[in-house]
């Protein structure tokens, strides 16, 4: 796989063909694997993004503690806000649906992580739907963001623990950004800049989950970085660029993460996780996940 | 090298991909170690697991997985009440194993028909595992392939026989890596193979008088 952006552009430039394809044939190649192949396996993720969104847009699923759930319903119903009926209310939606089968140990994709999966299948399918868009430029996509995220990976990192939340949600939403842009019809330079657009929106954001628990903040971050992916490509697809190339940007995202306390890394040991109400509601629904499992 | 479907996936059942689909590979492939669902099992967590795995299902995977069920399996929600149905007699404990430990490791001991077998392993990131010590023997087994994990002595030809062991079963061998603690001391393999090793293949290498001990463990992650 790519190890730069760059190198993927260049070469989807030089032959004329998307960034999808590139990938597929570089995943085909590392893999021994026919790239029919590759596309059936993505299919299959995306039939489980989307059969996790239907699951979510229910209202009836809750975490372990109860300290999330029923919100994508509440988002789902609700007449007011700005952005009522619209797309972008839709993807919110989605994200908040994804994340919340994922805390109460429904069945997701974990794309890149289960902490970040709720922000690419709510952009692909959220604008799949909206602008009638194909399964196959779907799976066109999620091909399209795996090499952004083996990228991120091979570059910066895809851990909360190791780098923050902006290597989850931050790295989830520069894969939707890149991966929705070129669906939409961007060229393989302007997928890069909708990376870099969206991932300088993300930077430095740690991991802070009350108690450890992928639950609060993760399942908002999802929907919060899905509407920075959704500006990343709004500004991408208007021709709008990003002074700083895409793989800067992602190695900008490693050094920072190397940076961050320890406290900001998944421990539960600063940002809201450390607040007084963090740490009373950690303890309170602690306390009784273990009471219910007996 | 990084593939685009450990990218976009594993498919899995939440909410975290260390703590739960992690945990349930670990838990299958000590399961794999004695062959079958075990009548008991002891399972001692260490660092992150043991602070917030309650929270993640750690326990419901570890267990489902000890039971069979693959981490996009839903039944490990309810993985140990359906481990009191079938007979499976398991026990936490909260342990500090080692000051160096990854923050999420497990040591599992299971017992099946009075066999009996240790495993020590780790949960990395993003579902991916490693298996550092079986039986007390140091072994660094990923999960990705179907593996076989020997130790025998350190003599000449030996490698020699067991691939020919291998390919009379028609095995293809993926990696293999040898390790030794000094010239003539035991001899430490990980074989990893394309196939799944029928027992007879291991019958074969532990009829080998010069292997002092060998295991199969099953492919857990990987397309």
């Amino acid at each position: 796989m790519y190890k730069a952006l760059a190198d993927a552009i260049k070469d989807a430039e030089r032959d004329k063909k998307s960034l999808a394809q590139v990938a597929l044939a570089a995943e085909s190649r590392d893999q021994g694997r026919p790239v029919e192949d590759i596309r059936a396996a993505l299919q299959r993720a995306l039939d489980v993004m989307r059969s996790a969104i239907e699951k979510g847009l229910v209202g009836d699923l809750y975490s372990a503690s109860g300290l999330v759930g029923g919100d994508a319903a509440k988002l789902r119903t609700s007449a007011k806000g700005p952005l009522a009926q619209t797309p972008f209310r839709d993807i919110l939606t989605r994200a908040l649906a994804v994340q919340e089968v994922n805390a109460a140990m429904g069945v997701i994709v974990a794309a890149p992580t289960a902490g970040g999966a709720g922000v690419l299948p709510a952009i692909l399918t959220g604008l799949a739907k909206a602008k009638s868009v194909s399964d196959e430029k779907v799976v066109d996509g999620l091909a399209t963001a795996g090499l952004i995220g083996a990228v991120v990976a091979e570059r910066a990192s895809l851990s909360g623990a190791e780098g923050g939340c902006q290597a989850e949600t931050g790295a989830a939403a520069g894969m939707a950004a890149g991966a929705a842009t070129e669906m939409l019809g961007g060229t393989p330079s302007q997928v890069g800049h909708a990376v870099a657009l969206t991932m300088q929106g993300m930077l430095g954001l740690v991991c802070d989950p009350l108690g450890g628990l992928v639950e609060l903040p993760c399942v908002f971050r999802n929907a919060t970085g899905a509407a920075i992916a959704l500006a990343g490509i709004e500004m991408a697809l208007a021709g709008i660029t990003f002074a700083i190339p895409v793989d800067e940007v992602i190695d900008v995202m490693g050094e920072i993460g190397r940076e961050m306390d320890v406290r900001y890394r998944e421990t539960a040991g600063g940002g809201l996780a450390a607040t007084p109400t963090g740490r009373r509601l950690a303890k309170e629904r602690l306390y009784q996940i273990k009471r219910s499992d007996g | 090298m990084v593939s685009l479907l450990d990218i976009i996936g594993p498919v899995m059942v939440g909410p975290s991909s260390s703590h739960t689909a992690g945990a349930c590979r670990l838990g299958l492939l000590a399961r794999g170690l004695i062959g079958g669902t075990p009548q008991s099992g002891l399972l001692q967590l260490h660092g992150s697991f043991a602070r917030t795995g309650e929270g993640h299902g750690t326990d419901k995977a570890l267990v489902g997985g000890l039971l069979g069920f693959r981490p996009d399996d839903e039944r490990i929600r309810e993985a140990l009440q359906i481990a009191e149905r079938e007979g499976l007699d398991y026990k936490f404990e909260k342990v500090t194993i080692a000051d160096a430990a990854h923050p999420n490791t497990v040591r599992i001991n299971v017992e099946l028909n009075g066999k009996k077998a240790t495993m020590l392993g780790s949960s990395l990131g993003a579902g991916r595992i490693m298996v550092q010590e079986i039986d007390g023997y140091p072994v660094e087994v990923t999960g990705n392939l179907h593996t076989i994990v020997l130790v025998a002595e350190d003599r000449k030809g030996s490698i020699a026989r067991i691939t020919g062991v291998l390919a009379e079963h028609d095995i293809n061998i993926a990696t293999l890596r040898l390790s030794r603690k000094e010239r003539g001391g035991d001899a430490f393999m990980v074989i990893e193979c394309d196939e799944e090793p029928d027992k007879k293949a291991g019958e074969e290498l532990r009829a080998l008088d010069w292997v002092r001990w060998t295991r199969r463990l099953p492919k857990v992650s990987g397309g």
